[in-house]
């Protein structure tokens, strides 16, 4: 029989801990709440976690203003209602807004540029958190330097609340050519790039050699269907987040439910016809191509 | 012909358990080919498997619907080795106690889901583990523990007087995360050192 390991041992908050819980997350479907009901739906559905937000990325963006954390007390609420892990959102930069989640129970944050930011030079330092952070990225540079912050998974920034996937889907082909670039350079080349997009020459190379980030990398930003969900794996991202994509749906609870089926099964495109199959209309959606340059999220926090 | 590993692929932490395995074959001079169980059909091919962590409820949801449930019955039914971490565990187990989870019975133990609290109580810490011989740099995130073992279930490992290891038959389960550690000593003890 095995002795009990001395409690003082117990490492919290470590790196493997922090990348490990993203990793769990891996082929999975994080969908976004507003409430205890929807959170209900989503953790009925097959989601693998929760976001738990004041309102869908597709309400902030018509009612504009200032988007901030949502009420601790109904992120609690969310907390007690499912057994799944729960997300929630700070603002960029906004070390207390993150404190607050923290503290709370929140099991990760996203540092999200879908709310209005706080600091338009710093992100947070996530290294003095226990809880683990995503940051959005919409090329390698800004992901490796999220990571070197201490974010232990990387998303697509997309651009959240359209229902248009093209956006996501051009910044994962731009991360995934660029550490294909990286893996042709010598030695001398990566360390020039490093310096010229401000990312470690450490997380360049490990980069660079295991041909992908160093951190689970999801999609986000504009999956509004199953199919957009097996795109998004399709080109190689680890999991997906689904916003407005669900609770904007004819159907809330058969397009989650599909949602999930279709990552699962992203590269069976007779199971795929089947999944999207009969579910209703999905949220109604905003080309990219329409938005004015000022109502665009993802150039916020680079 | 070497062996073929399967790894349950619906969800969760599936490419380091392929890692892990094929780190364990070479240290015992097999040679193996892995497979992803994302469908039906797979797993009688295989010869072992691994159960993965993840988020048990999406897990066991997946795996019921894709007809993957009753191939990983009559593999543990025919006495080859499967091992189930954490959220594998919980699925593997004869009871979950929580109605989302749609358990196997592989494993005669009741389980407790997220019984170590939650994320930020996750962590790291070095465990004796029953056929180890070193200790093990164990990962428990978001953890289950075993509540009750049945006759016949061996216990590998307590932590903190928790059981956080058994073996039942050719099926092992552990809390932790064994595919995260680097090490393949759990992935020898499930598969190649019965």
């Amino acid at each position: 029989m095995s002795q009990p390991t001395d409690l003082e041992e117990l490492r919290h908050g470590t790196d493997l801990v922090k990348r490990g819980f993203a990793r769990m997350q891996k082929g999975g479907v994080v969908m976004d709440v507003v409430d205890r009901k929807q959170a209900r739906i989503a953790e009925d559905a097959g989601a693998v976690a929760v976001m738990a937000l004041e309102a869908v990325p597709a309400d902030i963006r018509k009612r504009g203003g200032v988007a901030r954390m949502a009420d601790p007390g109904d992120v609690r609420e969310i907390i007690e209602e499912v057994s799944i892990p729960v997300m929630g959102k700070s603002r960029i930069g906004h070390t207390k807004e993150a404190e607050i989640l923290e503290t709370i129970g929140v099991d990760m944050i996203d540092e999200s540029e879908v709310l209005t930011p706080a600091d338009d030079s710093y992100h947070i330092e996530k290294r003095e958190f226990t809880a683990p952070f995503v940051c959005g990225a919409r090329n390698l540079g800004e992901a490796l330097r999220r990571i070197d912050e201490g974010a232990a998974m990387i998303r697509t920034k997309g651009e959240a609340g359209t229902g248009d996937v093209n956006q996501a889907v051009h910044h994962q082909r731009n991360i995934k050519a660029t550490i294909r670039k990286l893996q042709g350079m010598s030695s001398e080349e990566r360390t020039a790039w490093a310096r010229e997009h401000e990312a470690p020459a450490a997380l360049v190379e490990e980069t660079a050699e295991s041909g992908r980030l160093p951190v689970v990398n999801f999609a986000a930003g504009g999956i509004a269907t199953p199919a957009d969900a097996a795109l998004m794996m399709h080109h190689g991202c680890d999991g997906i987040f689904v916003g407005s994509g669900i609770f904007g749906a004819e159907n809330p609870e058969a397009m989650g439910e599909a949602i999930v089926e279709a990552v699962n099964a992203w590269d069976d495109p007779e199971t795929l016809a089947g999944i999207t199959e009969g579910i209703g209309g999905g949220m109604k959606g905003e080309a990219n191509a329409n938005l004015p340059e000022e109502e665009r999220l993802q150039g916020r926090g680079v | 012909m070497g062996l073929i590993a399967g790894v349950v692929a619906v969800q969760g932490n599936v490419s380091e358990h392929a890692d892990a395995i094929e780190r364990a074959a070479a240290r015992h001079g097999e040679r193996v080919e892995v497979r992803e169980v994302r469908e039906s059909g797979v797993v009688p091919d295989c010869d072992l498997l691994a159960m993965p962590g993840g988020e048990s409820t999406t897990i066991s949801r997946l795996v019921h619907r894709g007809g993957i449930a009753p191939e990983i019955e009559e593999h543990v039914a025919a006495g080859k080795p499967l091992l189930a971490t954490c959220a594998g565990l919980i699925v593997a187990a004869r009871d979950a106690g929580d109605e989302r989870v749609e358990c196997l019975g592989l494993i005669d133990a009741a389980v407790d889901r997220n019984a170590f609290g939650r994320q930020r109580d996750s962590f790291e810490t070095s465990l004796d583990v029953e056929g180890c011989d070193e200790p093990f740099p164990a990962a428990f995130i978001r953890a289950p523990q075993v509540t009750e073992v049945g006759e016949g279930v061996e216990v590998l490992a307590e932590h903190d007087g928790r059981i956080v290891a058994v073996r039942d038959g050719p099926v092992v389960g552990t809390a932790f995360h064994p595919e995260l550690a680097g090490s393949s000593g759990i992935h020898d003890l499930a598969f190649f050192e019965q």
